[in-house]
């Protein structure tokens, strides 16, 4: 056995339905190339539409980036936890509580804050919005209820706090003052701050966005955490049963969206020089958007996060299109529903598609 | 007990007495067996006869509320699947063995990827990984151009193979198979037999689970039946031929029952679908014998 079955080179009768998977078809299943197609598209659409509101410029190119930006981070992380099949309804609300939480540290204590300085008061405002993610995951892990209703909760519990704790501390739902703060030209360079180029303002969380994409890629595709993801969302029995760490991994993804809400918060604050508990509202719908539109599927176990990016900028370029071109602002929620559900159909069929050969 | 003649070789993985209850249900009660390195134990009942509940239990995703378990004679407690699997019992699930949507290559190695380079920078070696699972296939004589097809695009034979290929490739010293014949056509079931005592000639202890015993009969050592959450019998392959082993596994007084009833049948003018039927039954029974004597003498 050891002798006669070392033969490496295949024998020339080989299975003929292995040759049939040819170079489109091989394309057709990468999740992204639907995205990217409508980006394309969209795209093209506006160019053609709005040409004379100035909408194939440098000022509306940047307009787009940085209205995607924040939304591209937040999907990033809802993108790997929806590969991992499980959702998170609370990120928009975690958003809300990320800032009143920054905020609250660095107040005064005159004014009802705890008035700790720049540094201590990130690390003690990112450890409580971790623990939320954690409340999150360990929920959904010990319960084994859908991770849907779970976060439903979590995005009225986070957003109530929110609300709440700034209330009782300072009797406002807005904090402002962020800009005093001694230290906040380093964190504005790091966040906050707008590159210039050809007369256009981009923010640097442009390149957090690029760069925490690249990052997620490496990891789903290269990596063994990665292969877990996918293998978790496509069947989270089979997974266990090889081996996977699948509680172990689910908590820290719902750790990791919490952490991409808290990124997400700390650049607001910075940009905005304070916080407000009603920001990221809608935002965990809107990253759902974004990463189904990117193909992500809804049941788990396929997707990539070039999409969710792709479906970020999608969601951008609509809102500025909209935005550019005049049109009634309710016009965008009608084109952004019609082009998740275009989404969701084109995505079954590919899906279909890849399991039936 | 009828196997003592082998004594020379300790089992590699033994359960002694083992009950497990849920609730007021009683799964399992005073089950014992064991399997040898380098044979195959066939577990052999009827659905509800308490099968699954004790593959489970021996890949460590259940704990028995009573009995001793023993590893290379050590008595040993899993916790999860991924202890059982450290210490080389790998189980191949009949359904849930393989993800559909993942490529070939990433479910090969799933939960157990190879990687390069140092922390932080440590990552999935995909080539490896690619490279192993079109040798590891090729060697069970399925070809694959491409490593990334889904495997949701393979054949169930094709997929059971791949995950027998993984389990042996990862070096699982026992090897518990859960009805990896129950959903293929003869000829599949054939290859699958066919690595079965692959993996038996490299020394892995197998245990076959099947309520087929057409499918047992020519792979196993010897035969296990479960009836009912409780042994009704283990018997070496020599002291038991296959009628009697089909017999007593759907229970004797039963099939007897059931053979007056189809004979009864037959013998009215509407009994003769019933007679084809039995006839046709008679031929799939041959051919499927034959394909597994077929498989037997390939090697």
């Amino acid at each position: 056995m050891t002798t006669t079955e070392e033969a490496p080179a295949p024998p020339e009768t080989a299975d003929e339905r292995v040759r049939r998977v040819g170079g489109l078809a091989n394309l057709m299943t990468r999740p992204e190339i639907g995205a990217l197609a409508a980006l394309v598209l969209v795209w093209v659409f506006f160019a053609i539409v709005a040409f004379d509101n100035n909408f194939v410029s440098m000022a509306a190119t940047a307009s787009i980036l940085n209205r995607a930006a924040p939304l591209g981070i937040l999907a990033v992380a809802v993108a790997l936890l929806m590969i991992a099949g499980e959702f998170d309804l609370s990120v928009g609300s975690i958003i809300g509580f990320a800032g009143i939480a920054i905020m609250l540290m660095v107040t005064p204590g005159s004014a009802g804050g705890f008035g700790l300085a720049l540094g201590p008061a990130i690390v003690i405002a990112l450890l409580i919005t971790l623990a939320a993610g954690l409340f999150n995951g360990i929920l959904v892990v010990t319960t084994k209820l859908p991770s849907f209703i779970i976060t439903l909760g979590g995005l009225f519990i986070f957003r109530g706090l929110a609300t709440a704790a700034a209330r009782i501390r300072t009797a406002r739902t807005q904090l402002g003052g962020f800009g005093d703060v001694p230290g906040f030209d380093i964190l504005n360079a790091l966040l906050g701050q707008k590159i210039d180029i050809f007369g256009a303002a981009f923010d640097i969380a442009i390149l957090w966005w690029i760069g925490l994409t690249a990052l997620a890629t490496w990891v789903l595709l290269r990596t063994k955490v990665g292969n877990w993801i996918y293998g978790v969302g496509g069947d989270t029995n089979a997974s266990r049963n090889v081996g996977v760490p699948v509680n172990r991994l689910v908590v820290s993804l719902f750790v990791l969206t919490a952490f991409a809400a808290f990124l997400v918060a700390l650049i607001q604050v910075t940009q905005f020089g304070g916080a407000d508990s009603l920001r990221g509202e809608q935002q965990e719908f809107n990253a759902i958007i974004a990463a189904v539109v990117g193909g992500v599927l809804l049941t788990g176990g396929y997707g990539s996060v070039v999409g969710a990016a792709a479906g970020a900028l999608i969601f951008a370029l609509v809102q500025q299109g909209i935005t550019i071109t005049g049109v009634d602002a309710d016009w965008f929620k009608v084109f952004v529903g019609a082009i998740l559900v275009l989404a969701v159909i084109f995505n079954n069929y590919i899906r279909q598609r890849a399991q039936k050969r | 007990m009828t196997h003592n003649e082998s004594m020379t070789i300790a089992p590699i993985l033994e359960v002694k007495s083992i009950s497990k209850f849920f609730g007021s249900v009683i799964a399992l009660h005073d089950v014992s067996m064991f399997v040898r390195p380098g044979e195959v134990t066939c577990l052999l009942g009827d659905n509800g006869a308490g099968k699954s509940t004790l593959i489970k239990t021996l890949a460590g995703v259940h704990k028995p509320t009573e009995g001793e378990y023993f590893f290379e004679g050590k008595p040993v407690d899993f916790n999860s699947p991924r202890d059982a699997l450290e210490h080389g019992i790998a189980t191949v699930y009949q359904d849930l063995a393989m993800i559909p949507l993942m490529s070939i290559w990433r479910n090969f190695f799933l939960g157990s990827e190879p990687t390069k380079g140092v922390p932080p920078l440590r990552r999935f070696d995909v080539s490896h990984a690619k490279q192993v699972t079109r040798e590891e296939m090729a060697k069970m004589g399925i070809d694959i151009r491409n490593p990334d097809q889904p495997v949701g695009t393979l054949s169930g034979g094709e997929r059971q193979s791949v995950a027998i290929a993984r389990a042996v490739y990862f070096g699982a010293k026992v090897l518990i198979l859960d009805e990896p014949t129950a959903a293929l056509g003869v000829k599949q079931a054939g290859v699958v037999l066919r690595y079965i005592l692959q993996a038996k000639q490299r020394g892995i202890g197998v245990i076959f689970i099947t309520h087929n015993p057409h499918h047992a009969y020519p792979v196993g050592d010897h035969f296990v039946i479960l009836r009912r959450g409780t042994i009704y019998g283990d018997y070496a392959k020599a002291d038991v031929p296959l009628e009697q082993l089909v017999s007593m596994m759907a229970g004797g007084a039963d099939l007897e029952a059931l053979s007056h009833e189809l004979a009864s049948a037959s013998r009215t003018d509407t009994g003769r679908a019933a007679e084809e039927l039995a006839e046709a039954a008679q031929a799939y029974h041959a051919t499927a014998v034959e394909a597994a004597e077929g498989a037997t003498q390939d090697e």
